[in-house]
């Protein structure tokens, strides 16, 4: 009986979807290669620890981001091709305050207010000025966005998604280039050092550490909102009909609001982190960001914030794990591995790992 | 437009006011040109060089809208990868005709051989997107389009790709550093003839262009035109073959196609295959023998909203909107803000105006009414600028004019034209009841 039923659900399996097959046991076969290098000594664990570290670290700012994404595609359906430019305008405006709190005096103001001149602000050293970059960021984030919703998208409302897609391909441009024109298009420094710690061989310096936390301690208020406020069972209701929504007596257009408003804080708060721990700023980098949080959005499900949140993270780890096999000038590969994963699920599950449900 | 004119326009056959109206937009930007270059104080060499650019530009352009239109604006397939399409069918150009004495070798095979092998490897790479990602919904097809883009580009830069050996043979794409090793083009080669000299000595005499690399650039960019005459002509048979009115009828409705007996998914495969094959041609004429200048991070997904841009300017689903729309983005947006800085500069519009070097030198003055430091920065920096403006004019597009210039015409899908009815005879509409037919929408 149990042999027949495996047989039965086997053959269905091998029948229906051979390229999910076929991609669960190359999976498979990575994990005991991955395994074997370890227990050979191949693969020292301190570097499989550093790949871990550093998916996490970025996993986490997909996830972040990813939120933002999830929410304006099931409420909204759309997919926002401007949500980079979230993050790199968060990654700007919350540079300018910290600079601001953190130089007052030391430098030029304008300097300060345009990201210019280095302060040298770091957690360790001036931990005020960083938290408020961090609210600056998100408060900034905002408002573009609450804007931008009133001025473009609001207008066309019940437009079909593709005119709305490309309509954010043009918010796109304004916004990376209007930073482009307010601050210019060089890279630069902007953190100070801050302590480094070793853990088990590991170095984890307090930037890190601060972007784990504040991310965990945002996906908690997510969690929170959506559970357990009225905004977020409305959130929740619209993602799942929006006429339905519309006929119980939601305000539609407030939870449209809250939506951009929660998105766009969170994509403000993960360009300003991975601002954070990079160092370094430059005008396109939310842009550079954009595919891969479509791509952990979109492998955790798309339209579902817990699947944006998991996506980002595994995604984060898988394709920093990749380097186990990609080392050399093969390395150079790991980011067009990345997006054929996407490629990948998108085939082979375009409902993603938590498909089916939206925004729950 | 006056009113006159609209009449006397909308009396003609299609045919004739598309040429019209394409001839009209070329001798405007001509003649745009020809005032900055001639403000620039330009001699008829320079102004010819311009002319060149401008024609080449707007003839790449056009090839690239024209093909994104078989896809998008007949088929409905949104595909936002056509930079890596181009990039596919430059490289593939590449590694077969380049010489297998240069660096990185190519396979030697003739320039036909070469252009030829392009447009299939390109209409492979195609086919190869197309049959799994024509299963999924339109937005996904963008991201999965988008992303096929990136690994091309960021593969094509890669150090395992820059030199490799496959069965004995090594080929390479140069990595970072680009690839050059193309065979010399073929209008070049000509300037080498008779013909060639016949060409430089007319161009002496009639406008007084001496130079002769200006007189090679402006060939090309007339051949690069015929070419795109050629393909416009192709599509032009193929959108009212039955076999566009499938297309278009996939557009509309897919399920309403498939249930009357068409196989929609061969339908786009294949037109997904030919558009691609197109932009394949497309790498080979704009970056090979175009720019000069095959690098990957030309093949950035920014070229390929340019192309979208152009097409939604003039107007997904037609091709005369096509060719317009190229012309207008490569001549208007593209290349003229180059030049806006430089003829200010020299009809004395900034003469005593500093260009600030920060956006707070700029501002700063402001607060006492001092706008020449922020006119100078504007100008400094209307690179970016344009940009913002092309991002402006897409929203504007996509609120208020989503048809674009010439877009949703109305298809004749019948053998007859259905204008030539009397006109009490009030036809039906044949765009779904959107509009009641007439002249307003085309």
């Amino acid at each position: 009986m149990g042999v027949s039923d495996a047989y039965s659900r086997g053959r269905r399996l091998v029948v229906d979807q051979p390229a999910t097959l076929v991609v669960t046991v190359v999976g498979v076969l990575l994990l005991l290669d991955l395994v074997v290098q370890l227990v050979t000594g191949v693969l020292p664990p301190t570097r499989l620890a550093r790949y871990l570290w550093t998916g996490l670290r970025l996993g986490l700012i997909y996830g972040l981001a990813g939120i933002g994404l999830s929410l304006t595609y099931s409420i909204l359906s759309f997919a926002n091709f401007a949500h980079g430019e979230y993050l790199t305008v968060g990654g700007f405006s919350g540079w300018a305050v910290a600079f601001l709190v953190g130089g007052y005096g030391v430098a030029e103001l304008s300097d300060l207010l345009l990201v210019q001149a280095n302060p040298g602000v770091s957690i360790t050293s001036t931990p005020l000025a960083v938290v408020l970059g961090l609210v600056g960021a998100i408060v900034v984030t905002v408002l573009v966005a609450l804007v931008l919703d009133r001025l473009v998208y609001r207008p066309m409302r019940g437009a079909d998604g593709i005119s709305l897609l490309i309509a954010s391909v043009g918010v796109a441009f304004i916004l990376r280039y209007l930073v482009a024109f307010v601050f210019d298009v060089n890279v630069r420094g902007v953190t100070g050092g801050t302590v480094s710690y070793n853990v088990g061989g590991l170095p984890i310096n307090a930037h890190d550490i601060t972007l784990v936390a504040v991310s965990v301690v945002l996906m908690l208020g997510v969690h929170v909102l959506l559970q357990r406020t009225k905004l977020g069972k409305a959130m929740r209701a619209m993602a799942d009909n929006k006429d339905l929504a519309r006929v119980t007596g939601i305000p539609t257009e407030r939870v449209i609001r809250w939506t951009w408003m929660l998105g766009a804080g969170l994509a403000g708060a993960a360009g300003y982190l991975v601002v954070l721990t990079r160092g370094s700023i430059i005008f396109d980098f939310g842009w550079i960001l954009l595919l891969f949080i479509f791509a952990a959005v979109i492998l955790g499900g798309i339209g579902s914030v817990y699947g944006a949140i998991a996506g980002g993270i595994i995604f984060g780890v898988a394709s920093n794990v990749s380097r186990v096999w990609l080392t050399g000038p093969w390395s150079d590969l790991a980011d067009p591995v990345a997006f054929l994963l996407l490629i990948v699920i998108l085939l082979v599950r375009p409902q993603g790992l938590f498909g089916g449900v939206t925004t729950a | 437009m006056s009113a006159d004119v609209r009449s006397r326009l909308a009396a003609l056959d299609r045919p004739v006011r598309d040429a019209l109206m394409v001839a009209g937009m070329m001798l405007g930007l001509y003649a745009v040109f020809w005032v900055v270059g001639s403000t620039l104080g330009y001699d008829a060499s320079g102004i010819f060089s311009l002319f060149a650019t401008l024609t080449l530009f707007v003839g790449v352009y056009a090839l690239a809208v024209l093909a994104l239109n078989l896809q998008w604006g007949y088929a409905g397939l949104f595909n936002i990868g056509v930079a890596g399409f181009l990039a596919v069918g430059a490289y593939s150009f590449g590694m077969l005709s380049g010489s297998p004495t240069g660096s990185p070798p190519g396979l030697g095979l003739p320039f036909v051989v070469g252009v030829v092998g392009a447009m299939l490897v390109t209409a492979f790479v195609g086919l190869l997107t197309a049959f799994p990602a024509l299963r999924l919904r339109a937005d996904y097809l963008a991201i999965a389009t988008l992303a096929l883009s990136e690994i091309i580009r960021l593969t094509v830069l890669s150090r395992p790709a820059s030199e490799f050996t496959v069965g004995g043979v090594t080929l390479g794409t140069g990595g970072g550093q680009g690839y050059r090793n193309f065979p010399a083009n073929p209008v070049d080669g000509l300037f080498e003839t008779p013909v060639g000299d016949a060409i430089l000595v007319a161009a002496d005499g009639i406008f007084g262009v001496t130079r002769q690399p200006v007189v090679e650039d402006f060939v090309y960019a007339l051949v690069v035109v015929c070419l795109v005459g050629v393909v416009y002509w192709l599509l032009s048979r193929t959108a009212n073959s039955p076999f566009g009115r499938v297309l278009k009828a996939i557009r509309e409705d897919e399920l309403v196609a498939s249930s009357l007996g068409k196989d929609t998914r061969m339908f786009k495969v294949k037109v997904f295959m030919f558009g691609c094959a197109l932009m394949g041609l497309c790498g080979v004429l704009w970056q090979v023998y175009g720019l000069n200048s095959v690098v990957p991070n030309t093949f950035r997904p920014d070229i390929t909203f340019y192309i979208f841009i152009a097409l939604i300017i003039g107007g997904s689903g037609s091709n005369t909107g096509s060719v317009l729309g190229a012309g207008l983005f490569a001549g208007v947006l593209f290349l003229l803000p180059q030049n806006i800085n430089r003829l200010l500069g020299e009809v004395g519009f900034l003469q005593g105006i500093s260009s600030p070097n920060s956006f707070a030198g700029a501002v700063g003055p402001l607060a006492s009414l001092d706008v020449t430091p922020f006119v100078g920065y504007v100008l400094g920096n209307i690179d970016e600028l344009r940009f913002v403006v092309v991002g402006v004019l897409l929203i504007y597009l996509m609120q208020r004019r989503p048809e674009g210039l010439l877009g949703h015409r109305i298809e004749p899908a019948a053998a007859v034209d259905l204008r030539t009815r009397p006109a009490d005879h009030r036809p039906t509409a044949a765009d779904g009841g959107d509009s009641d037919g007439g002249d307003d929408d085309e």
